[in-house]
């Protein structure tokens, strides 16, 4: 199987963001960045149908240049080659004009099948996936867990609300969004970080896979939540404030 | 204008709470306009459920029905609701923000060169669209820009559902051409994980853990805090996808949804998944090292420390004033 699997970058997570001046983006300067986290879990996916069944696993990932990092940790992980659409617009555009970028990138390599993450940690929109597969036109499933080759495509395990499930079959080239937690990550190895760099690796710049439309979803500005409820925070020393907790608890909550 | 539609969700005949919900949200935008909303039910058997959205608050209810759409299918439902937006051409369509509605409804934008406003808590003047960035950590206004309908869905729990209702609405049918050979995915009957030995939706005391708590090992350092409590544990689900704490005891959208008098968050920084499976709880207690963490905008007391410092003491003035 040839297998794409699309990553991003993004914070890392826990990291301190900062609206930027322009109150429309986060202040990228002083952040860490990593693999968005249900990315992950696709490219385990992928790494595994390969072991399975052989063929390749492409890493493709649209981006600005720090973007490399992640996605030469992907090929440290076991991916075979990357695509690494250049771009420094990914927050300007909306969910359709970045799909629109992977979707002609993946087209030109022909997959079996494709795999993304769920939802990205940072915009979280949770759309790419479905959109490519639209862009692309082939059939998708979202919310997946577990994947199985059949003879006539594949055999997914998707996973419902509240703690029910579902088997879904469909046919080849399709894709896949992948929830995280159906598998465990694997680590890059030394080896494998070593090989990485003999990898192809092969940039495109995102204004030659087409012009970018206007988006139809525009930030307009980015603010603080508004506080759903106001939070006493108890302040003094890790005893003093388990004092004052219980006291709470017992007097005003009256749960003790 | 064609006015603002708002589509509803059912799992075997009975709408979900979020469906409910989403007509508040879509009362909210047709309200700018000075009107009420449509409600659209989806399926192959649509008669009961049209009668009961019909009291629901809206001006009318329409059925897309088709033996096809008996069970969900993302062909199924964007081809029948792409000919039904070329033939009403709404300017609004709201959905609830459920798993089948991200599905789907993303796919049903996309083929009309527009883009869905997911996962939405607010709506305001314009109309402006909120919704969560960065794990909760910031908030996004979000416009419609360009010709064409808007797509809108709406968080769980993000607008309070209406129980009273209203005198029965117009109902109308729509019959979509739907092929079988276009529908390329077959899915199963939907089926439940393990069986569920704990219901944590009916405990009063909940004490959740999440991330913070770093390794499986350091666990029982929450487990006697609940002991002491005398309140279940739960758990946010990077606990459970590591195998740290069955699947039952996680607490999330794709986990269950609590409502106890007290939930005490420890180490669960609260992202919008866990938020949606406990904001509803009487009171929130959240410990976190973090002082920006989500969890602190839902909370009502909050200790910013460390765990490992605080949830031993916690334990130990509890026990003390048990005694």
């Amino acid at each position: 199987m040839k297998i794409i699997v699309a990553i991003k970058q993004v914070p890392e997570r826990d990291a301190q963001v900062r609206i930027n001046s322009a109150g429309k983006w986060i202040e990228e300067s002083d952040l860490q960045f990593a693999m968005n986290e249900s990315d992950a879990y696709a490219l385990e996916e992928a790494l595994q149908l390969k072991e399975k069944h052989g063929g390749e696993v492409i890493v493709l990932s649209a981006g600005p240049e720090r973007a490399g990092t992640t996605i030469r940790e992907a090929l440290a992980k076991g991916a075979d080659r990357a695509i690494h659409i250049e771009a420094d617009d990914l927050p300007q555009r909306d969910a359709l004009g970045v799909a629109q970028l992977l979707a002609a990138a993946a087209k030109s390599e022909n997959p079996d099948l494709v795999l993304t993450g769920l939802q990205s940690d940072d915009l979280g929109y949770g759309q790419t996936g479905v959109i490519m597969a639209e862009l692309m036109g082939v059939p998708h499933a979202s919310l997946i867990l577990h994947v199985d080759k059949t003879d006539t495509g594949l055999a997914v395990k998707r996973e419902l609300e509240e703690g029910w499930f579902q088997n879904i079959d469909l046919p080849l080239p399709a894709v896949l969004m992948i929830q995280s937690g159906g598998t465990k990550l694997r680590y890059a190895t030394l080896m494998g970080i070593k090989k990485a760099k003999t990898k192809e690796f092969r940039k495109i710049n995102s204004a030659d896979l087409g012009a970018a439309t206007a988006p139809t979803a525009v930030l307009e500005k980015i603010t603080l939540p508004q506080k759903q409820k106001s939070t006493q925070i108890i302040p003094g020393s890790a005893k003093e404030a388990a004092a004052t907790l219980v006291e709470k608890l017992k007097f005003e909550v009256r749960v003790l | 204008m064609s006015g603002v539609y708002v589509v509803l969700e059912d799992r075997s005949g009975r709408f979900s709470r979020i469906s409910f919900e989403a007509i508040v949200a879509a009362n909210t935008l047709a309200a700018q306009s000075g009107s009420k909303p449509t409600a659209i039910v989806i399926g192959a058997q649509t008669e009961a459920l049209a009668t009961e959205a019909a009291t629901k608050g809206v001006a009318k209810v329409v059925r897309i029905q088709h033996p096809l759409l008996a069970q969900y299918t993302s062909d199924g439902f964007t081809y029948a609701l792409q000919q039904f937006v070329a033939a009403e051409s709404p300017d609004y369509i709201v959905f609830p923000h459920s798993y089948q509605v991200r599905d789907y409804a993303p796919a049903l934008a996309a083929r009309l060169a527009r883009v869905l406003i997911g996962d939405v808590t607010a709506i305001g003047e314009g109309p402006v669209f909120t919704r969560s960035l960065m794990q909760g950590r910031l908030s996004g206004n979000y416009k419609s820009a360009g010709a064409g309908p808007c797509f809108v869905s709406v968080q769980s729990g993000a607008f309070r559902a209406d129980s009273a209702d209203s005198s029965p609405a117009e109902i109308a049918t729509f019959t979509p051409t739907i092929d079988a050979a276009q529908i390329r995915t077959k899915p199963g009957e939907p089926f439940r994980g393990t069986a569920q030995t704990v219901d944590l939706g009916s405990a009063p005391l909940i004490v959740a853990v999440g991330r913070g708590i770093k390794e499986a090992d350091n666990l029982p350092l929450v487990q006697d805090l609940a002991t002491a409590l005398g309140a279940e544990l739960a758990a946010s689900r990077p606990i459970c996808d590591n195998g740290w704490l069955p699947i039952e005891r996680q607490v999330g959208s794709s986990g269950q949804t609590v409502a106890p008098k007290l939930y005490l968050a420890v180490g669960i920084s609260g992202a919008i998944q866990h938020l949606v499976g406990m904001k509803g709880s009487q009171c929130i207690v959240a410990i976190n090292k973090d002082a920006e963490a989500p969890i602190f905008e839902v909370a009502d007391y909050g200790i910013v420390g460390d765990l490992f410092e605080v949830v031993p003491a916690l334990t130990e003035a509890i026990k003390a004033a048990k005694s």
